[in-house]
């Protein structure tokens, strides 16, 4: 429990239902910010006082479970290891991954429970069979599935998300309203959470080396320099300070960040657009469907965004060229702009998480034929 | 009804206590006025002096009533410090033992941080029993510039006994006055502040069957104090604020059933405190008492650290149990420490996360003991479990199937 509305109506909801709920605050700092500002970060003593409020009202044990140190190494410093190298990750998604439904769901089920319930918005149903599927909340505008996404079929096993129905975050905040809890009106918390001030590249820059270096343009013509590859993300176009205009007169946008060469590589708005993705790291929410096992290509909705637009795609399984794994490819019916390496593409079948990949290439089709 | 094995964090309301409360809050009066309800309420402040002052062996008129443990320690370790420096701006240390409970900690780090004090930290022997050479060797070194010295009368972690009266020797052979935390000692061993010879010591209501909020600083008559707290000049002008006759007159009654009981129960709660450790120890040999052994420890205290086991996870199973103990330590935040008593004792961070305590009290019973002893091989196991939650995942996540294809290839 964050301390925020969503999960402490999920916690209720669940004492309702007639489970056993016992509260858990993550604690993912040990330095813990003694009061809230604003609506950024978490983790805060406030926080934590207002999750503890919210377990009392409802009557439940609550708990701080310490992971700073597993925080620390798996999701913010691969944060930082992931921009180093160039990449966009996505360290909502590596939490979900590597500490809600891992570091904590494994002590939680040593200690004899048998699910980790949290206020996302995002559905579990189970087919004819029993096996879980993972599905978008009714509720797209709010719709979380995508962060969920990384979810394994053992991980799904053990996940409740009983936000799933509800037709708008508004009905949450009645609902917590209606039942005493005082975070019914508690700003909604945005950004990257250890990141206090939601500066990301004034923080990155004091994490990572950087040096100057030069931006190139598509055809590898230097048009100017940086202070430092890193703190460039695809899709860019502010900040450049280019010296040389481009021949046609339009802006120029960040194409792709080379860390090993320290070059940021700049180009038209037309270059950005992405029509095909190679994914590594794969893995599927719940069972993958059959297309996958056999290799063969399917169709489906790719979104590259926590809150961006699916689009029409098709899919398959490739063995990767170089070490005998294998790659999702995907290929985009709609052009998609601002894709890095880095960022989680997930796939959808309707309102079905299929499963998600890493982004390790992405394709302009014009380009290619520069 | 839930078997209730932290009494040193808080113990139920006597009878007695009860009784002089509700009979107290029902009537009006401040004891400063000075009108007929005044005069009762002063009457029954007065009586409750010398209640205190006999169970706690002094005189009425080194009764300084609080707020209860923390204030009381606040106020001596602050008001000592002012006052020595205020006579001689030299006398800058305190020395300190390093397990202490926070009241006084935090205060002495305080007056390090913003009033220039210079704070020596008396290491402990593993049983966590003060080292009285070094006590000496820093007595020894200009005794001139030691404004105080504070030590614990007994730990409220691990219940280890401090040497008291030895301390109080070493220290006024150099001329420096000493405070002492009883909070934890009062109610569960003879105390005596006269014959101890101590300068100022801190008690506690809510700790020997009163309420919570009271509690006293026993201040020796000739010991000058600094107020920390300014006003009508209530309690010789040293803890202004008006008095809480009910709390005040039930803190007493607490005080003088305690007492009057305290051989016979202290004898009865140590045998309990034995069967315990005899059995803790029978059903999980590795678990190791911490603290001093027999007779050297609070007869209601037993502190274990179990390995492999973090505390809070066997708190939660015990308490799921319905067993309710505590890992003894403060938390910062809810955030589990790693306790400093422990650490002072020189047990690693690893093992001192694995601390549970089981305090007992007047209302313990052996079925108490008994329904510990029974939840407790679970609770333990399941702990265990939890804690060996290796650095590995054993869910299967995106990140252990991509390892695992990596090195399959």
């Amino acid at each position: 429990m964050s301390g925020g509305v969503d999960s402490a109506v999920a916690a209720a909801r669940a004492v309702e239902a007639g489970h056993d709920v016992v509260g858990v605050h993550l604690a993912l700092s040990r330095m813990p910010g003694t009061l809230r500002t604003g609506s950024r970060g978490c983790c805060t003593i406030e926080d934590s006082r207002d999750a503890w409020r919210a377990c009392d009202v409802l009557g439940i044990p609550y708990y701080v479970w310490d992971f700073s140190e597993r925080f620390k190494e798996d999701v913010v410093q691969d944060f930082i290891d992931e921009y180093a190298a160039g990449r966009t990750p996505n360290p909502c998604m590596r939490c979900n991954e590597r500490i809600k439904f891992a570091a904590l769901l494994e002590k939680a089920i040593a200690l004899g429970f048998d699910a980790v319930c949290t206020g996302h918005y995002a559905k579990v149903i189970e087919d004819a069979d029993g096996n879980r599927e993972l599905h978008r909340a009714a509720d797209w505008a709010k719709d979380q599935s995508y962060v969920l996404g990384v979810l394994t079929h053992e991980q799904l096993k053990h996940s409740m998300f009983p936000l799933a129905d509800t037709p708008s975050k508004a009905e949450v905040r009645a609902e917590a309203e209606r039942r005493g809890l005082s975070v019914a009106n508690k700003p909604d918390s945005h950004d990257i959470c250890f990141i206090p001030d939601g500066d990301t590249a004034g923080w990155l820059a004091e994490k990572i080396d950087m040096a100057t270096g030069d931006i190139v343009d598509e055809t590898g013509r230097k048009v100017g320099e940086h202070p430092g590859a890193n703190a460039f993300t695809v899709g860019q176009r502010r900040g450049l300070k280019l010296g040389t205009p481009a021949a046609d007169g339009k802006p120029r946008f960040v194409l792709e960040i080379r860390p090993k060469e320290n070059k940021v590589v700049v180009g038209p708005e037309a270059l950005l657009a992405i029509d095909e993705i190679r994914g590594i790291k794969v893995s599927w929410a719940g069972l993958p469907i059959a297309e996958v096992v056999t290799g063969e290509e399917f169709e489906c909705h790719a979104q590259v965004r926590a809150h961006g637009d699916p689009v029409p795609a098709t899919a398959r399984m490739e063995p990767a060229a170089d070490n005998g794994g294998s790659q999702l490819v995907v290929r985009l019916a709609t052009p998609l702009r601002g894709v890095a390496p880095g960022q989680t593409v997930v796939l959808y079948q309707g309102s079905r998480v299929l499963g998600q990949a890493t982004i390790d290439a992405a394709r302009s089709l014009q380009r290619a034929e520069l | 009804m839930p078997v209730y094995l932290d009494h040193a964090a808080t113990t139920p309301l006597s009878a007695e206590a009860l009784a002089a409360l509700t009979r107290e809050l029902a009537r009006t009066g401040n004891p400063s006025s000075l009108h007929g309800s005044g005069r009762r309420a002063r009457r029954s402040v007065e009586d409750a002096r010398e209640t205190v002052a006999a169970a706690a062996g002094a005189h009425p008129s080194e009764v300084i009533f609080t707020s209860g443990g923390t204030e009381s320690d606040n106020l001596a370790v602050k008001g000592l410090y002012w006052s020595r420096v205020g006579e001689n701006p030299a006398r800058r240390r305190i020395l300190c033992s390093a397990v202490e409970h926070h009241a006084v900690l935090d205060t002495v780090e305080w007056l390090e941080r913003h009033e220039g004090a210079e704070v020596t930290w008396l290491s402990v022997d593993a049983d966590g029993v003060l080292d009285l050479a070094a006590l000496q060797a820093e007595l020894s070194r200009e005794p001139d510039t030691i404004a105080l010295v504070t030590v614990m009368w007994a730990n409220n972690e691990v219940g280890t006994i401090q040497p008291i009266g030895r301390i109080v020797e070493l220290a006024h052979a150099a001329g420096v006055p000493v405070h002492s935390d009883a909070v934890q000692a009062f109610g569960s061993l003879p105390v005596d502040f006269k014959a101890s010879g101590l300068d100022a010591m801190s008690i506690s209501g809510h700790k020997i069957g009163g309420p919570v909020g009271v509690g006293a600083l026993l201040l020796g008559r000739a010991v000058k104090l600094t107020p920390v707290q300014h006003g009508g000049g209530q309690e010789r002008d040293v803890r202004s604020g008006t008095l809480d006759t009910a709390s005040i007159a039930a803190f007493a009654a607490a005080a003088e059933k305690v007492t009057a009981t305290l051989g016979t129960e202290s004898a009865r709660i140590a045998a309990l405190r034995d069967r315990l450790i005899a059995g803790v120890h029978e059903l999980i040999p590795e678990a190791v008492l911490r603290g001093a052994p027999g007779n050297g420890r609070l007869p209601g205290n037993a502190h274990f650290t179990f390995p492999g086991c973090e505390g809070d996870s066997l708190l939660f199973l015990l308490d799921l149990a319905g067993v309710e103990s505590s890992t003894g330590s403060a938390c910062t935040a809810g955030v589990p420490r790693p306790s400093h008593v422990l650490l002072a004792m020189g047990l690693d961070e690893d093992t001192a996360r694995g601390a549970q305590r089981f305090t007992l009290g007047h209302a313990s019973v052996e079925a108490d003991v008994d329904a510990l002893l029974a939840a407790l091989p679970d609770a333990y196991a399941r702990a265990r479990q939890a804690g060996m939650a290796g650095r590995e995942s054993s869910i299967q996540t995106a990140g252990t199937i991509a390892r695992h294809a990596q090195a399959g290839s």
